[in-house]
């Protein structure tokens, strides 16, 4: 198992290049710089600026040599400095943000997993039943639904008409005079809107790909074998077809991870969420090299990692697999 | 039972077929049946609520909404279809390539394919229109560039489970070369899971644009597109429910319609359902 991992691990690194690789060019090839944005805005800058601005930001050297002193910074955990006026340390801009984000998709990741299981179970186990149909109609509508677009409807529900929920940010104005407990309560109504839209998205691939699991292993020899010696239809559901049905989800959930973080983009600027979303949608807009650079690393970090978790405990959950 | 038989009685694949031809319609016929001018700017009207003048509205500029929305069934037309062409041909041809010639080949390109999948899509998608300047062009280009993985995939398995039968023996036997058999003998063998496919990714392709339009960097106004009118719809959350509503409700639509239409597709020509 640890020689496993140890490749796995190993394996990360030629992957995480290829993609830094990737971003790099297709970014600097892109037209236009992050100096005109400063430029535009300054009638006087003279042509002279520009380039001492450009020679400041190493944006006049061949861009092989960018990469190559970018990479050689990253050697030593050192992520560069931001393009905006705070000129902050792009590694603490993005720690400062990440934990929220992390939050937010751990717990979608939980919801997701909570609600979708059961659902794709009860609807295979009761096939053609009317909660069967039902949740079929309701998941092919969730493949179809602009996250964006449901996240607007609850905001206006459930923000504007019942005035239930706050409908951005984290915190509220008198956050400061509220009680230990009274803080939590006022950033878990912030967090419901945020979470539910984030975990929107995978429920129904997932329910959807539980149902269609459970269904092909109920009908297996060993789920046959088990009902003839006489097992409680619960236990035969429950502990010999459910374990067997989970496996694959493992991976599937895995895959999800890349479609949570990109999302994080979406709901955090519409949420108005100070997370690394958000960030990245501001910086983009900005021109901000090294944070986009420094964003996109991270994401494809904790994709790698995800995907590691979950290949890892599937080998762990699945006794026929064990790689040597 | 052949596929048309199979397809017809199919009522879900014939609704999506209904919903997909409606838009085609639509899009087709924007200038004769939009009731308004998409661009006309009438200030005394602004922000109107769904009246018997103005069926959805009007936005923040006294647009009427129904008339953009229709304009904006052409761009998601527009853009589906291009982001979705795109993505197919780059699909059909590296899985093709690794399909057919196995080895190293097959090896480089899978692994290609599992960098680019592993990564947040919607990262890159962001930052390279971002930078590229937004325009239709330049999303239907990344979309279909980010779009590509799940149709190698498809592809390669079909040419693996192809390129050994009696027919591409024959092929080979009389002489064809590499580029014909390929092209010219399995590929229409692989075209049914191409095409459904190519009807998932048209949705999938819709709904990344309104994204992108709706985060300001996709259509960029006062060309009308859904993703923007929810834009304006966002900006005006606590006064105008109209302008959040219908546009969404139009992309929900058109994605069922065309999810619809893709799965009658693949239960039409899916062997093991015939009877």
């Amino acid at each position: 198992m640890s020689t496993y991992l140890i490749k796995r691990v190993l394996f990360m690194i030629p992957l995480l290049l290829g993609i830094t690789i990737i971003c790099f060019f297709v970014m600097r090839l892109a037209p236009g710089s992050p100096t005109d944005l400063q430029t535009q805005m300054n009638p006087k800058a003279s042509a002279e600026m520009k380039e001492r601005l450009m020679s400041m930001y190493e944006l006049d050297k061949p861009i092989h040599v960018q990469y190559w002193s970018w990479l050689k910074k990253l050697g030593r955990g050192d992520l560069g400095t931001s393009f905006s006026s705070d000129h902050r340390p792009v590694s603490d801009k993005i720690l400062e943000r990440l934990p929220i984000t992390i939050l937010i998709n751990f717990l979608s990741l939980l919801i997701i997993i909570a609600v979708a299981v059961p659902i794709g179970v009860l609807s295979a186990v009761h096939q053609d039943s009317l909660f069967d149909k039902v949740t079929a109609v309701l998941v092919f509508i969730g493949f179809a639904v602009p996250t964006f677009w449901l996240a607007l409807l609850l905001m206006i529900f459930f923000g504007i008409s019942l005035g239930w929920l706050p409908i951005s940010g984290l915190r509220s104005l008198n956050y400061e005079y509220l009680s230990a407990w009274g803080q939590l309560v006022d950033l878990a109504k912030h967090l419901i809107l945020p979470v539910f839209i984030s975990a929107f998205g995978g429920l129904a691939g997932l329910s959807r790909y539980m149902r269609a699991n459970m269904l092909e292993v109920i009908r297996q020899d060993y789920i046959l074998t088990a009902r003839a010696k006489g097992l409680s239809e619960r236990q035969v559901i429950y502990k010999h077809a459910l374990r067997n049905a989970l496996l694959p989800a493992i991976t599937i959930l895995g895959l999800s991870i890349p479609g949570l973080i990109g999302g994080s983009v979406i709901f955090e600027t519409i949420f108005a969420i100070p997370g690394m979303g958000q960030l990245f949608y501001m910086s983009v807009m900005a021109r901000d090299y090294p944070t986009v650079m420094g964003i996109l690393l991270i994401g494809a970090i904790l994709t790698l990692v995800g995907n590691l978790i979950a290949d890892v405990s599937y080998a762990l959950a699945d006794p026929r697999i064990r790689i040597s | 039972m052949n596929f048309w038989e199979m397809f017809y009685k199919n009522k879900l694949a014939m609704t999506g077929c209904g919903i997909v031809l409606l838009l085609f319609v639509v899009s087709l016929l924007a200038p004769v049946i939009a009731p308004y001018d998409p661009g006309a700017i009438d200030l005394k009207n602004v922000l109107a609520p769904p009246s018997g003048q103005h069926w959805f509205g009007t936005d923040q500029l006294g647009r009427d909404v129904l008339s953009r929305m229709i304009w904006g069934a052409r761009i998601s037309l527009k853009v589906g279809f291009v982001a979705t062409g795109l993505a197919i041909l780059i699909g059909m041809i590296l899985g093709a390539v690794a399909g057919y010639y196995g080895g190293w080949i097959d090896a480089t390109i899978m692994r290609f394919v599992d960098v680019m999948l592993c990564f947040p899509t919607f990262f890159l998608i962001l930052a390279v229109i971002a930078f590229l300047e937004p325009s239709i062009w330049n999303i239907m280009i990344v979309i279909g560039l980010t779009g590509w993985m799940g149709v190698t995939r498809l592809v390669r398995a079909d040419f693996i489970s192809l390129r050994e039968r009696d027919f591409v023996q024959a092929a080979r036997a009389i002489g064809a070369n590499d580029t014909r058999i390929i092209f010219m003998h399995i590929l229409p063998n692989a075209l049914a899971s191409i095409l459904v496919a190519a009807t998932l990714g048209i949705a999938g392709a819709i709904l990344t644009e309104s994204a992108l339009s709706f985060l300001g960097i996709g259509v960029q106004p006062p060309t009308p597109s859904w993703g923007n009118i929810l834009t304006a719809g966002k900006d005006n959350i606590d006064i105008a429910w109209w302008l959040s509503l219908y546009p969404g409700l139009a992309i929900l639509i058109t994605v069922v319609g065309y999810n619809l239409l893709g799965e009658g597709i693949r239960d039409a020509t899916d062997p093991r359902l015939k009877r």
